[in-house]
């Protein structure tokens, strides 16, 4: 770390920015700083090397052309592989999910390799899963219900090295049943909302991960109030 | 003034003139019954009827085509002020902007010698080939409704090869890389210099993939030719310059760097067609009040200007118009179908610059609002009904910015 503050690395917002993944990063920025954890985020654009000293890095979502391009771009610049190999945290989100695995095959049946950095491939699956998801914790790995919105056609199988992040209530996830994938410090899921905002005990969770200390509680009231309305409209009473 | 032959509507095909009327009538009948404006049953009647109706219906005429994310009503209500300079032009005014629309428009107005039309960037490759406009207007591409309209990129592509079969003019914006793509392999291109662009979907080149890079309002594609064009017309703060170096004051009535893009976009496309640069900008800097958008409304002792942003670009844009004043902010965010049901987007949007202003936020989505309104720490309260929001306001100069079904709703509701 070359400075004294928990550095958020936002992963190719030009490319895989596609759903607000802007949101996480600075979810963790502000859940940090607002506890009095310095912390800022660091740009990393399309073009540029991908530095290997940040703490925790977010990967957001984007459309096939952009991913393709935001996998090359990783593996030419293998910063953020470097950093997961000696325990950076990273949010992979939608695209990232699909891009953190062993490989993904679209819908034209191609087979893209991924950076394998967790045990999962992935697939096009028959049809696009849109709409509110609602899903429990995957081995009591974080408190409350998961929300989020999915847009998505990719369906991800988890190896023995990965667990999912949480059981699918509401909506489609992975494949109808589970939700997402954790292996290590990296957590993948496929909910936008985005992903933190909407469930600040998993924002929580990535900075417990980075600071190794379980940070003070922060009580947002318009935060408890969208997860109340967005579980209620999806049928689960919180 | 040139000589244009009109539409007749005795020179139409039979079938197409049948459809018509019936269209006609079932759009008279639609608003009587309070269907709506009428403005796409008529249409999409005739259409049925007629699948060749929109052919049919611009055959004769000269078209100008807007098409684009942010602007186009503005701009097509702008360019058919401008082409009244050379007679009677009709034009769906108000955003029915699909074939229905487009025939619903014609129908009305079928001896307009001139016809200006806002296109959905979806619908675009159909209706150039139906009209052969004598202009096409490139405004912008950027990110819309997200999980509704199909990637840039994909639009970028069927734009591109529906302007490559255009035999009028291309008027495009060079400050939008994406429009610079999709216009370039045209036969005869303007260039406009807007000064807007919306960066963010457009950092790796739509031709090669490889990275865009910036050097002040220039670009270039690190892999490719791919690059800013010299323009034709450059906006300028407040004015325009021509072609001939000529530079105008623009002294609009509609607000913002936003407006005088759609301004000068709208002038290049009526100068194409012979209109005098003075004589466009006269009648286009009358406009006040588009569809409802912009206008100001008088509310229990408020003044409130009502505002439309549908997308992340047009957020942005709206967030710089109403930095011209301290006034509070009533910001309304619905999340329906034609809205788009995600709301991810709200997190592009630069709402850190409304620190320190007295903000509610209002519509059916207010509570996915205030949670980005509190990271970005800007202090809110949170009225979900929009018309309760102003009433909520000190008196005075309120701003209300509403995204697209909020918007509708709102409006109607202030107009009874
Ligand atoms: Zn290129």
């Amino acid at each position: 770390m070359s400075t004294n503050k928990v550095q958020i690395a936002l992963v190719l917002p030009d490319l895989l920015g596609t759903y607000g993944d802007f949101g996480n990063a600075v979810v963790l920025e502000k859940r940090m700083t607002w506890r009095g954890i310095p912390a800022e985020i660091v740009n990393i654009r399309f073009g540029e090397p991908v530095p290997n000293s940040c703490d925790i890095y977010v990967v957001g979502g984007g459309e096939d052309t952009a991913q393709t391009l935001a996998v090359r771009h990783l593996r030419d610049h293998p910063g953020m592989q470097h950093a997961a190999a000696r325990g950076a945290v990273i949010l992979g989100v939608c695209a990232g999910i699909q891009i953190f695995g062993e490989s993904f095959t679209r819908a034209d049946q191609v087979t893209h390799p991924g950076l394998g950095l967790i045990d999962s491939t992935s697939h096009a699956g028959g049809s696009r899963a849109i709409g509110e998801v609602i899903a429990t914790a995957a081995g009591g790995l974080f408190e409350g219900l998961l929300t989020g919105f999915e847009n998505h056609q990719g369906r991800t199988v988890l190896g023995p090295s990965a667990r999912p992040l949480a059981h699918v209530k509401v909506g489609t996830g992975n494949d109808g049943s589970v939700e997402g994938a954790v292996q290590g410090r990296i957590l993948c899921t496929y909910l936008h909302g985005p992903v933190l905002p909407r469930n600040p005990q998993i924002a929580d969770l990535l900075i417990e991960w980075a600071t190794g200390t379980k940070p003070a509680p922060l009580d947002l009231p318009a935060v408890t109030r969208l997860r109340t309305e967005r579980a209620k409209s999806a049928g689960v009473p919180l | 003034m040139p000589n244009t032959p009109g539409a007749d509507p005795a020179r139409l095909p039979l079938r197409t003139a049948a459809a018509v009327r019936l269209g006609n009538m079932s759009s008279k009948l639609s608003q009587k019954m309070g269907l709506g404006a009428g403005g796409m049953i008529g249409g999409r009647v005739a259409l049925r009827l007629d699948p060749q109706a929109l052919a049919h219906l611009t055959s004769g005429r000269q078209v100008a085509l807007v098409t684009g994310t942010n602007g186009k009503t503005t701009s097509t209500m702008m360019l058919s002020r401008a082409m009244s300079f050379l007679g009677e032009v009709a034009t769906n005014h108000g955003g029915a902007n699909m074939p229905d629309g487009h025939v619903t428009a014609l129908s009305k107005q079928p001896d307009a010698p001139y016809a200006v039309l806002e296109v959905d960037e979806g619908y675009f490759p159909e209706v150039v080939r139906a009209a052969s406009p004598a202009v096409a207007v490139l405004l912008n591409l950027s990110r819309d409704q997200l999980d509704r309209v199909g990637e840039v990129r994909t639009i970028e592509k069927s734009l591109r090869t529906a302007l490559t079969s255009v035999t009028g003019v291309v008027v495009a914006n060079c400050d939008d890389i994406m429009v610079t793509s999709a216009a370039r392999d045209s036969a005869k291109v303007v260039w406009v210099a807007t000064g807007t662009g919306w960066h963010n979907d457009a950092a790796s080149c739509p031709r090669c993939g490889d990275p865009i890079r910036w050097e002040g309002e220039h670009w270039h594609c690190t892999g490719c030719d791919l690059a800013r064009p010299r323009p034709d017309w450059v906006t300028g703060d407040g004015y325009l310059v021509a072609p001939n170096s000529q530079k105008v004051e623009l002294s609009l009535r509609l607000p913002g760097k936003f407006n005088q893009a759609n301004a000068v976009m709208a002038t290049a496309a009526a100068a194409a067609l012979g209109v005098p640069i003075e004589e466009a900008v006269q009648r286009l800097r009358a406009v006040s009040n588009v569809a409802g958008r912009y206008r100001t409304i008088q509310r229990s002792g408020h003044r409130a200007r009502l505002l439309l942003s549908k997308n992340p670009a047009g957020w942005s844009e709206t967030l710089t118009v109403v930095r011209e004043a301290d006034h509070p902010a009533v910001l309304v965010i619905n999340a329906q179908e034609a809205d788009g049901r995600d709301l991810s987007w709200l997190w592009d949007v630069p709402f850190e610059r409304l620190r320190g202003r007295q903000v509610i936020a209002s519509g059916e989505r207010a509570t996915d609002l205030a949670v980005r309104l509190t990271y970005a720490e800007v202090e809110h309260t949170i009225v979900p009904d929009p018309l309760l929001a102003i009433d909520a306001m000190p008196p005075g100069p309120v701003e209300v910015i509403a995204n697209y079904t909020a918007f509708r709703d709102l409006n109607a509701r202030a107009a009874q």
